[in-house]
């Protein structure tokens, strides 16, 4: 840079050369799929490969979507109409899709009672989901599972709003006592609420038809919303419980710990499908002669205790997780256990265990098809069953298992991407 | 806490009446319905139709019971079971009789406690082969690959059949006849084989029945009949007499058309008026109305009517009575007289 | 909790049982073994109660008679005639093979799609989403029986195969004249161990040992000199015994799948069923979209501080991947890993889907029918797999314990 060098340069342009546009081979559409597509000859096999598999999907895939039979009584017209091609025969769907969803014995005109029931579920559901809506929202939720029974199984009003009162009743005793104990406070509450029912009972005797929808037997619950409602009510039931023997497992108490690990750990070291077996014939050994849970009831408790041992060790993860000064710091406060469980260590591990729960949920629900089995009639047990034995329909089985495959995913989809949004916002480490 | 509330609400609305050792009929009477076990879908035997309505031979004889019972052949709570789950679900009582094309076995009879009521069908294990493999005898099946439904009879005669030959086979145990239907077509086994019953029902929903030929072998006795728990003598004999009845209704031409005619009025025929409850007290005796055979034979006619109406000639499973034939038509069925 | 209180002046009341932090523990631990034991005893004598109402006795004697069923693959001797117990070992056995033969190829398939899941390769990338959340969000059952019905159409059959003896001309022939995949299995030529076969075997454990050899040799000699040596030999040692003693004692020959002297299925030779294909492909299908989840959240786990670290080192992108990526990804996937093997093995149980003889198929299956032994079948079954998990979970604990990071 000195001023020598300055005698050999001929010409000295004065002013910037314009902008000019950057070559087409790093800009654009081509820049994008040199970097994305062909970054190296590796990848660009891979992607010539991922192309043509593609292609080949899609060319088998869209000819059966599009060229599908919608409207025809049974696989026969189906077969004429086709003459040969092979196309899907989704009048299948057409004609048995309240089958497919609510199984072949809840009352048709009742449709609209699971339907709401589904739709309100999303709103109990949201303000638990979503930290951001109103409080007040969780009213709502808590009064769900009483009018979501109402719904779905029908009968008299009675019948939820005694549960209701007896609840109250329970928690309003709980709350005037739990200060003096917590003990002392629960036992009394459960005294409380089960003599309101027990007073209820004769109420509901009485007036058995006192704004009653039709009464469905659980017996009569088929099809997709069978597997709903055992995710849903299995997931919740499995909550309380899994939390009982999450803090068992952790507990200094050497014998309400091992009682609890070997809960665990049985459970969690058997298939569900064995569980379900006991459900169906064996549990009913185990009851008292007499008495006979039918068999919704009976797979509810099982697959509710199955939920809990893997729910007991999310939450486990999330106890292990909290740092330690935070029990230290409840116990420097003065606080017994079950005051430092309930608020200081509880709402911190409960709400970072949130994704381990939606996943275990997730699995569970996906996991209800099993009860197809034991002779349940959920929507895979509706296609195998009924649907495919009848002479009408015997032979389609691409149509049904794809819908039934859709139907899943799309709620499965729906709650994982939930769950992965709740991780990145719960993420607070930056990287 | 406000969980387990639920779950006894829930409870309350499960628990259903449940059924003790003894006096089955009264549980039944108490309950208003009839906890009759069948299977999962087998066409024309048991299976729900598009309006969620129960049809077939078995569902027949539980409605028959249930109008013998209580007057009223819907008032009937069809429980679907499959193989492994029927028997457990009859002696814990969550049925009250099981409906299931099952083969009367000694082992079942005596082994695992229960009672046969009656035969309602007489069947026999067969085997189905697509035409043109050429085979005409089931003993040229050797090396050949099997399709069976798991968890019957069907499994244990097969084993037999082929040792006692001297044959070689590969089975491929399938959980549902549907299921096994698409594995044959498919041709991923040579061979179906089950009762000669399903073997027809299966071969009718076939896009090309005709492509498909039945073996002349029948290499077991498959008496299937309803059962219900050792114990309860009354009961069991309720359910046998029932069957007996639809038996000799057909025998003596008593059908759900003349039926309510007949018992009008005494007629000339004495056992049409025993059986009818216009001479007698037959239902006395088994602890029902005089009218109970009436009802039952209303429900859904005589046992010729129930075979012609879900298995027989004019439907797509098309059976020839054959072997359930009356006797005086040189079939096996004979029932003992009512008197 | 050891909360430092004054001991208390008077002697012991028995308000002391709930209120006093001392005993209160003890109290609850004695309601709870109580209740439980209470429990235990009220379900013992309703069993009792209903057994004695029904007629029935709970024994294992069944399990010493006949079982008069076949079973399609067997890897132990086994004829109709052979006990119930020897039934459900043949069905563990296949359990266990189905299991070990998933783990392998489901753990091969998700770490391929887990690394793919974040490469930079868009096309790829969203194709490896589609195949995770496809296979995550579908129940496993519907994905056995559609990837069953999708075995059962794609293989040819057997007969076209088929010469009848000599009388038709078949429709197919046999793939190098030895493999053939049919929608009955595959099927492949067996060994046959001639004499001095055990010297080709042992040939070949020679072969190992030398290979595994030479590899701590390269490997020494690059730590202490530098000095990279090449990887060649490597499997010159591995394959050239075992080749040369084979070919001067010519004692293994392959027995060829035979298409001739039965009309409905090729013998001989070793079949690999479809049911096993078809179950073994669905578990591994499924379980790979998990665990390649499990991969790339353990990728993803490793600091991006890492990887520039090694970057400005030197190392090559294949390299930083092997030397410094993955040995601290692993930290992270192992332990989900297990679980996931753990979930092959339960999932397993819905072998029967695909008509796949394991242990819920014979054991909690056709021996439950034949003999309505529920109560024992079902215990027997649930023992079977607890043996199974708790073994699988000591193993990979095992394992797991030495690639700790071993802290201070």
């Amino acid at each position: 840079m000195s001023d020598t060098h300055a005698q050999t340069v001929g010409y000295v342009r004065e002013t910037f050369i314009p902008e000019q546009a950057p070559p087409h081979a790093v800009t654009g559409p081509v820049k994008w799929l040199r970097e994305n597509l062909f970054p190296s000859w590796f990848y660009g096999i891979l992607t010539i490969v991922s192309v043509l598999f593609i292609f080949y999907v899609l060319s088998i895939f869209l000819p059966w979507l599009t060229g599908g039979v919608w409207d025809a009584a049974n696989i026969r017209e189906c077969r004429e109409i086709f003459a040969g091609d092979s196309a899907g025969c989704f009048a299948v769907l057409t004609e048995r899709w309240h089958q497919l969803l609510f199984g072949f014995s809840y009352p048709q005109h009742a449709y609209w009672r699971p339907t709401l029931a589904l739709i309100l579920l999303a709103v109990a559901v949201a303000p638990v989901l979503f930290s951001n809506l109103p409080r007040g929202m969780l009213a709502f939720t808590a009064l769900y599972p009483f009018i979501a029974f109402y719904l779905v199984w029908g009968g008299t009003i009675l019948i939820p709003l005694v549960a209701l009162a007896g609840v109250i009743g329970g928690y309003l005793v709980y709350a005037q006592l739990v200060d003096r104990s917590l003990v002392g406070g629960l036992i009394a509450g459960v005294v409380a609420a089960a003599v309101i029912w027990w007073l209820g009972g004769f109420v509901t005797a009485e007036m058995p038809n006192l704004l009653a929808l039709e009464a469905v037997p659980s017996r009569d619950m088929g099809g997709f919303m069978l597997n709903m409602i055992l995710g849903v009510v299995c997931v919740s039931l499995s909550l309380p419980i899994g939390i009982l023997l999450a803090l068992g497992r952790q507990s200094s108490l050497p014998i309400i710990k091992w009682i609890c690990v070997v809960f665990i750990e049985f459970v969690r070291g058997v298939p569900l499908i064995t569980l379900l077996f006991v459900a169906n014939v064996v549990l009913a050994y185990f009851l008292p002669p007499g008495t006979n849970f039918d068999l919704i009831l009976r797979v509810i408790i099982m697959i509710t205790l199955f939920a809990s041992a893997y729910i007991a060790e999310v939450i486990r993860g999330g106890l292990a997780a909290l740092p330690r000064g935070q029990y230290e710091a409840a116990d420097s406060l003065g606080l017994d256990y079950a005051q430092s469980m309930r608020l200081i260590i509880l709402p911190q591990a409960l709400k970072i265990s949130i994704p381990g729960i939606v996943n275990v949920a997730v699995g569970l629900f996906k996991d209800t098809t099993l009860v197809s089995i034991i002779s349940m009639f959920d929507l895979v047990g509706m296609i195998r069953g009924p649907i495919l034995a009848s002479t009408d329909w015997n032979g389609v089985y691409w149509e049904l298992f794809g819908f039934a495959a859709l139907l899943f995913f799309v709620v499965c989809y729906g709650i994982s991407q939930y769950s992965q949004w709740l991780e990145r916002k719960l993420a607070t480490d930056h990287r | 806490m406000k969980k387990s509330v639920f779950l006894g609400t829930l409870t309350a609305a499960g628990v259903i009446a449940g059924a003790a050792a003894a006096a089955t009929l009264d549980d039944v009477k108490a309950r208003g319905k009839l906890n009759c076990g069948v299977t999962t879908g087998l066409v024309g035997f048991a299976a729900p139709d598009a309006n969620g309505n129960w049809q077939g031979f078995d569902v027949g004889l539980c409605r028959a019971v249930a109008a013998a019972v209580l007057g009223d052949p819907d008032a009937v709570e069809f429980v679907p079971t499959t193989g492994k789950t029927r028997f457990t679900a009859l002696a814990s009582g969550e049925i009250d009789m099981l409906a299931r094309n099952t083969t009367w076995t000694f082992s079942r009879d005596n082994d695992l406690k229960f009672e046969f009521t009656g035969i309602n069908y007489y069947d026999g294990q067969g085997f189905m082969v697509p035409k043109e493999l050429g085979v005409t005898s089931a003993k040229e099946l050797d090396g050949a690959t099997v399709c069976i439904q798991t968890g019957t009879t069907t499994e244990l005669n097969l084993a037999d059949f082929f040792r006692s030959n001297n044959m070689n086979y590969e089975p491929v145990p399938i959980e549902t006849n549907a299921e096994a239907q698409q594995q044959y077509l498919a041709g991923a086994c040579d061979v179906y084989t089950t009762d000669a019953s399903g073997l027809a029902a299966t071969r009718a929903t076939f896009e090309t029945p005709g492509d498909h030929v039945v073996l002349p072998e029948i290499i077991s006795k498959e008496p299937l009949g309803p059962l219900v728990r050792h114990g309860d003598n009354e009961w069991g004999d309720i359910v046998r007499w029932t069957l007996n009845a639809l038996i000799a209704a057909e025998e003596l031409g008593i059908s759900s058309a003349n039926v309510a005619d007949m018992a009008g009025s005494a007629g000339d025929n004495p056992e049409i008026n025993r059986i009818l409850g216009t001479e007698g007290n037959l239902g006395e005796m088994i602890g029902l109305e005089a009218d109970w055979a009436v009802k039952a034979i209303q429900a859904g006619g005589n046992y010729g009517e129930l075979f012609e109406k879900n298995i027989g000639e004019n439907t797509p499973i098309g059976l020839s009575r054959g072997l359930n034939a009356q006797w005086t038509d040189g079939g096996l069925l004979y029932s003992p007289p009512f008197r | 909790m050891t909360a430092i209180t004054d001991p208390p002046a008077d002697g012991f009341k028995l308000s002391m049982l709930i209120n006093d932090t001392r005993y209160r523990g003890l109290t609850f631990q004695f309601v709870a073994l109580i209740l439980l034991i209470v429990m235990m005893a009220f379900l013992g004598m309703n069993l009792v109660r209903n057994l004695a109402a029904a007629g029935l006795n709970i024994s294992y004697g069944f399990l010493g008679e006949p079982a008069g069923y076949d079973i399609n693959q067997t890897l132990i001797d086994y004829t109709s005639q052979s006990t119930h117990l020897r039934a459900a070992m043949v069905g563990l056995l296949n359990t266990l093979l189905v299991a070990f033969m998933a783990c392998i190829t489901a753990t091969i398939l998700g770490v391929i799609a887990g690394v793919l899941r974040l490469s930079p390769n868009w096309l790829v990338r969203k194709l490896m989403s589609v195949y995770v959340e496809a296979f995550r969000n579908v129940p496993v059952l519907i994905w056995i029986l559609i990837i069953g019905t999708i075995v059962t159409i794609s293989g040819a059959n057997p007969r076209d195969f088929l010469t009848r003896g000599g009388s038709v001309e078949p429709q197919s022939e046999l793939f190098l004249g030895m493999f053939a995949f049919t929608n009955r299995g595959f099927y492949s030529p067996a060994l046959d161990l001639g004499p001095g076969w055990i010297v080709v075997l042992i040939a070949l454990i020679a072969g190992i040992v030398g290979a595994v050899a030479w590899r701590w040799h390269v490997r020494r000699t690059l730590y202490n000199s530098g000095r990279l040596l090449p990887s060649w030999p490597t499997w010159v040692i591995l394959i050239a015994p075992v080749v040369l003693a084979q070919l001067v004692l010519g004692a293994i020959s392959l027995s060829l799948p035979d298409v001739e002297s039965n009309n409905f299925n090729i013998q001989g030779g070793i079949l690999i069923g479809k049911p096993l294909i078809a179950l073994w492909l669905a578990l591994s299908v499924y379980t790979g979209a998990f665990i390649a989840e499990n991969v790339r959240a353990g990728i993803l786990a490793v600091s991006k501080g890492q990887t520039e670290a090694a970057a400005s080192l030197g190392l090559r992108p294949k390299r930083i991947m092997n030397l410094v990526v993955l040995p601290q990804a692993l930290r992270v996937i192992i332990p989900p890993l297990i679980s996931q093997f753990l979930n092959i093995t339960k999932n397993s149980s819905l072998a029967i889907a695909v008509g796949y003889a394991d242990i819920t198929a014979t054991l909690g299956g056709i021996t439950l029918n034949q003999t309505g032994r529920a109560i024992e079948t079902v215990l027997l079954l649930m023992l079977f797999y607890l043996i199974i998990s708790l073994l699988i979970s000591a193993v990979m604990n095992v394992y797991n314990a030495t690639v700790a990071l071993k802290e201070r």
